[in-house]
């Protein structure tokens, strides 16, 4: 045992599970968040933090801090970018799209043939459709994917978007109704 | 939406600190009062800006799942068949797009059996096939805003 630590400055299961939820309803805006956090669940703030860090660094938690909705910071189109890559590229090419630093998302799906023939699918966020053109040209060129059949799916209506909650809690899940606004 | 919450955002949106005082040391690097920097968080969490101020969890190690789907819905029942599946509350994003597949939605999970149920459940609703599409591999996630 190379670690000491005291017990007091753990949390316990039941503490971790409340930490977990909480959090997922956002960070008290406070002077000192992590704090009040520890009062709510009976534990120093130093747990609290601890935690929360242990979360981040072995990637139970992906990002910690805001969330920005697109429309409102002028972000109003978006394009599903999808490539028929040949099995045993894929893995390379969705890297190199990584290191591209053009694409705001990127993930392998299954193919649903004969319908749907494409196994890489990025995300392009733009402020007008000409920008997000442009950054798809750029990442074609960039990378020489000019070779692999591709389509580009551009976003006519938003129909719902809301921040999903996760875990289990007596009141609905979403706090968001289903809204349409017009999209691109 | 000023300059100022637009320096907020652009600096939040790489992290925010885990210290005992994170708003003071986040104010002083944008050279704001503290008192400041929280008014004007509060106020862009209220008009929803920032749709949420905490964590983004790595779903799959909740025991949940997330996964696209897509339907292809003829034009004069897409607003009626819209809101069939978004009052599923797993439906978190649906999207009209330029294709033969024309409607593309996020289906969001407590569980990974769920997202096989919502499909059905879907299919039956609706009467149209839904094309589940799980993520088999994250390359990148990543949206930040030049702003």
């Amino acid at each position: 045992m190379t670690n000491i630590t005291t017990s007091s400055d753990e949390l316990t299961p039941p503490q971790e599970i409340a930490l977990k939820s909480l959090i997922e309803d956002g960070l008290p805006l406070v002077t000192h968040p992590y704090q009040q956090l520890a009062e709510t669940i009976g534990s120093s703030e130093s747990a609290v933090i601890q935690t929360i860090r242990s979360w981040l660094d072995d990637g139970l938690i992906k990002r910690w801090g805001i969330v920005v909705k697109h429309h409102s910071v002028g972000y109003t189109h978006n394009a599903m970018v999808v490539w028929d890559v040949p099995n045993h590229q894929v893995d390379e090419i969705g890297e190199r799209i990584k290191a591209s630093g053009l694409v705001s998302l990127c993930y392998r799906r299954p193919r649903r043939l004969p319908h749907w023939p494409y196994n890489l699918f990025c995300m392009i966020h733009g402020k007008n459709r000409e920008a997000v053109m442009a950054q798809i040209e750029r990442l074609i060129n960039d990378i020489g994917l000019q070779h692999l059949s591709r389509d580009v799916l551009f976003s006519y209506k938003q129909y719902k978007q809301c921040g999903g909650h996760f875990l289990r809690r007596s009141v609905t899940p979403f706090s968001t109704s289903g809204h349409r606004t017009q999209h691109g | 939406m000023d300059e100022i919450d637009r320096t907020i955002i652009r600096e939040l949106q790489y992290g925010f600190p885990i210290t005992d005082s994170p708003f003071a040391e986040v104010a002083s690097r944008l050279g704001l009062s503290e008192a400041e920097l929280l008014d004007r968080i509060t106020r862009l969490r209220e008009d929803n800006t920032l749709t949420r101020f905490g964590p983004m969890y790595q779903i799959e190690r909740l025991g949940g799942a997330f996964s696209l789907a897509a339907m292809s819905v003829p034009a004069e029942a897409f607003d009626q068949i819209a809101e069939i599946v978004n009052q599923l509350p797993e439906i978190a994003h649906n999207y009209e797009r330029n294709h033969e597949l024309n409607m593309w939605f996020v289906i969001a999970t407590e569980s990974v059996e769920g997202v096989s149920e919502v499909v059905d459940k879907l299919e039956q609703l609706t009467g149209y096939k839904v094309f589940n599409m799980p993520k088999l591999e994250e390359y990148y996630v990543g949206l930040f805003f030049d702003l």
